[in-house]
């Protein structure tokens, strides 16, 4: 009988999942099930989410990185999320791609951040040097020293996650509704939102070009199956997982907005 | 090559977050670049107990916290709390990272150390003494004989990074 040409070559399967426009909670709770439930190595890509949304990490404190005022005005959901890192803005024209993995599924590659970051970024750069200057700044992806790729992390003792969003197209109004880090990378040197930031639409011909390089770049360590959405039954609902993943209630927001009152004066 | 890449640089880490911390205890004993104690107990997932009686105090050891960096935030269990051997019990976050920490025994959790949530950085710099995260009564001290010592526990940090 013959065998799929990628289980020949020995490689760790990879389920593929496409997703357009889930609800980023919806996503974040799907992949903290995953990261923690699934023995099973997954590729999650969502094109844009429904609403303007703002994700912190997992030490994140709306008084320090969010403008409250106008948040708690336009009614912006504000998410506390599993894994590390900085605060986004996203909306649909952020692109998500997110990579669980076991810690053996690449031969070498030790489950700590910098590895991780490492591996990821060449793997990516092999998917976009060819449309501009790529690099891996200080944990982001930039064009130059322009932004388009924000990461974040979680490990766990036998798995991990790398899930990245990167600004297909962004609003720029919506900068607006966050802060200027007080943690920022070095290379930033104080610029604002949108002096530091870039669009992918601007470097890569078509979101298509971006999703199917990517998903080549992973094929070349991972046999890759397409996995259809209804096979995971509902997105949301994490069963008797107790996840880290939350969305503020607008009290929480309002008392770190009394709090950010206060500090100013 | 990009498999010695991958290794290097988490060797590259660990190299450049060695530092010179809290002085050690005179029964401490540097191996390559990461530095353990003697006397301790340790886990095939980087964390550390140290028994003395009733009471066990757990932190992660100096391997782990040179590989994840700046650790910038803690996440700790409340007192009271059960932990399972192997389990999860809390989190630190470093780089962009969060990363469970795991607890190498069985027991009840007596005590947090609550100037993590101030100076997480302790973690960093006195990893193996102001940077302990929680103290646990044992259910089964038994388990603690599971544990690699301070040999055991070198070699076998030499042997992941070799990979």
């Amino acid at each position: 009988m013959a065998l799929p040409q990628a289980i020949k070559a020995g490689l760790p399967c990879m389920n593929l999942l496409r997703m357009t426009a889930v609800p980023i909670l919806e996503q974040l709770y799907l992949e903290e099930r995953l990261l923690r439930t699934s023995a099973e190595n997954w590729c999650i890509i969502n094109h844009g989410t429904s609403l303007p949304t703002i994700v912190m990490g997992i030490s994140g404190r709306p008084s320090e990185l969010v403008e409250l005022k106008p948040v708690l005005r336009d009614q912006i959901p504000v998410i506390r999320r599993f894994s590390g890192g900085g605060t986004v803005i996203i909306d649909n024209g952020t692109l998500f791609v997110s990579l669980i993995c076991n810690k053996n599924a690449i031969p070498g590659l030790q489950p700590y951040p910098h590895p991780i970051m490492s591996w990821t970024g060449q793997m990516y750069g092999q998917v976009l040097h060819e449309f501009g200057d790529f690099h891996l700044r200080e944990n982001d992806y930039a064009f130059n020293s322009h932004k388009f790729g924000g990461n974040a992390q979680s490990i766990i003792k036998d798995r991990w996650i790398h899930h990245t969003s990167f600004l297909w197209d962004y609003d720029a109004r919506n900068m607006e509704y966050l802060k200027l880090p007080s943690r920022a990378p070095k290379y930033r040197s104080a610029r604002s939102h949108v002096e530091f930031l870039c669009r992918m639409k601007n470097y890569v011909p078509s979101r298509t070009t971006f999703i199917e390089g990517t998903i080549k770049s992973l094929g070349g360590h991972f046999s890759i199956r397409p996995f259809d959405l209804d096979e995971l039954g509902s997105l949301s609902g994490s069963g008797s997982l107790s996840g880290s993943t939350k969305l503020l209630t607008r009290q929480e927001l309002e008392e770190a907005y009394s709090f950010q009152c206060v500090a100013v004066r | 090559m990009a498999l010695k890449l991958w290794a290097s640089s988490a060797a590259n880490a660990l190299k450049l977050s060695s530092r010179a911390s809290a002085p050690f205890p005179a029964s401490s004993i540097s191996r390559c670049f990461s530095s353990v104690i003697d006397g301790f107990r340790y886990s095939d997932s980087h964390e550390w107990v140290k028994h003395q009686g009733d009471v066990a105090t757990i932190g992660i050891t100096d391997h782990a916290q040179g590989h994840l960096g700046e650790v910038v935030f803690v996440e700790l269990p409340e007192s009271g709390t059960s932990v399972t051997k192997g389990s999860g019990f809390g989190a630190v976050e470093s780089v962009k990272a969060t990363s469970d920490v795991n607890s190498p025994i069985s027991g009840e959790v007596i005590e947090v150390n609550s100037k993590l949530t101030g100076a997480p950085g302790l973690i960093n710099t006195s990893t193996y003494e102001d940077g302990w995260m929680i103290k646990v009564k044992p259910s089964d001290p038994s388990e603690l004989q599971s544990l690699m010592d301070s040999k055991e526990y070198s070699k076998f940090c030499e042997e992941e990074d070799a990979h």
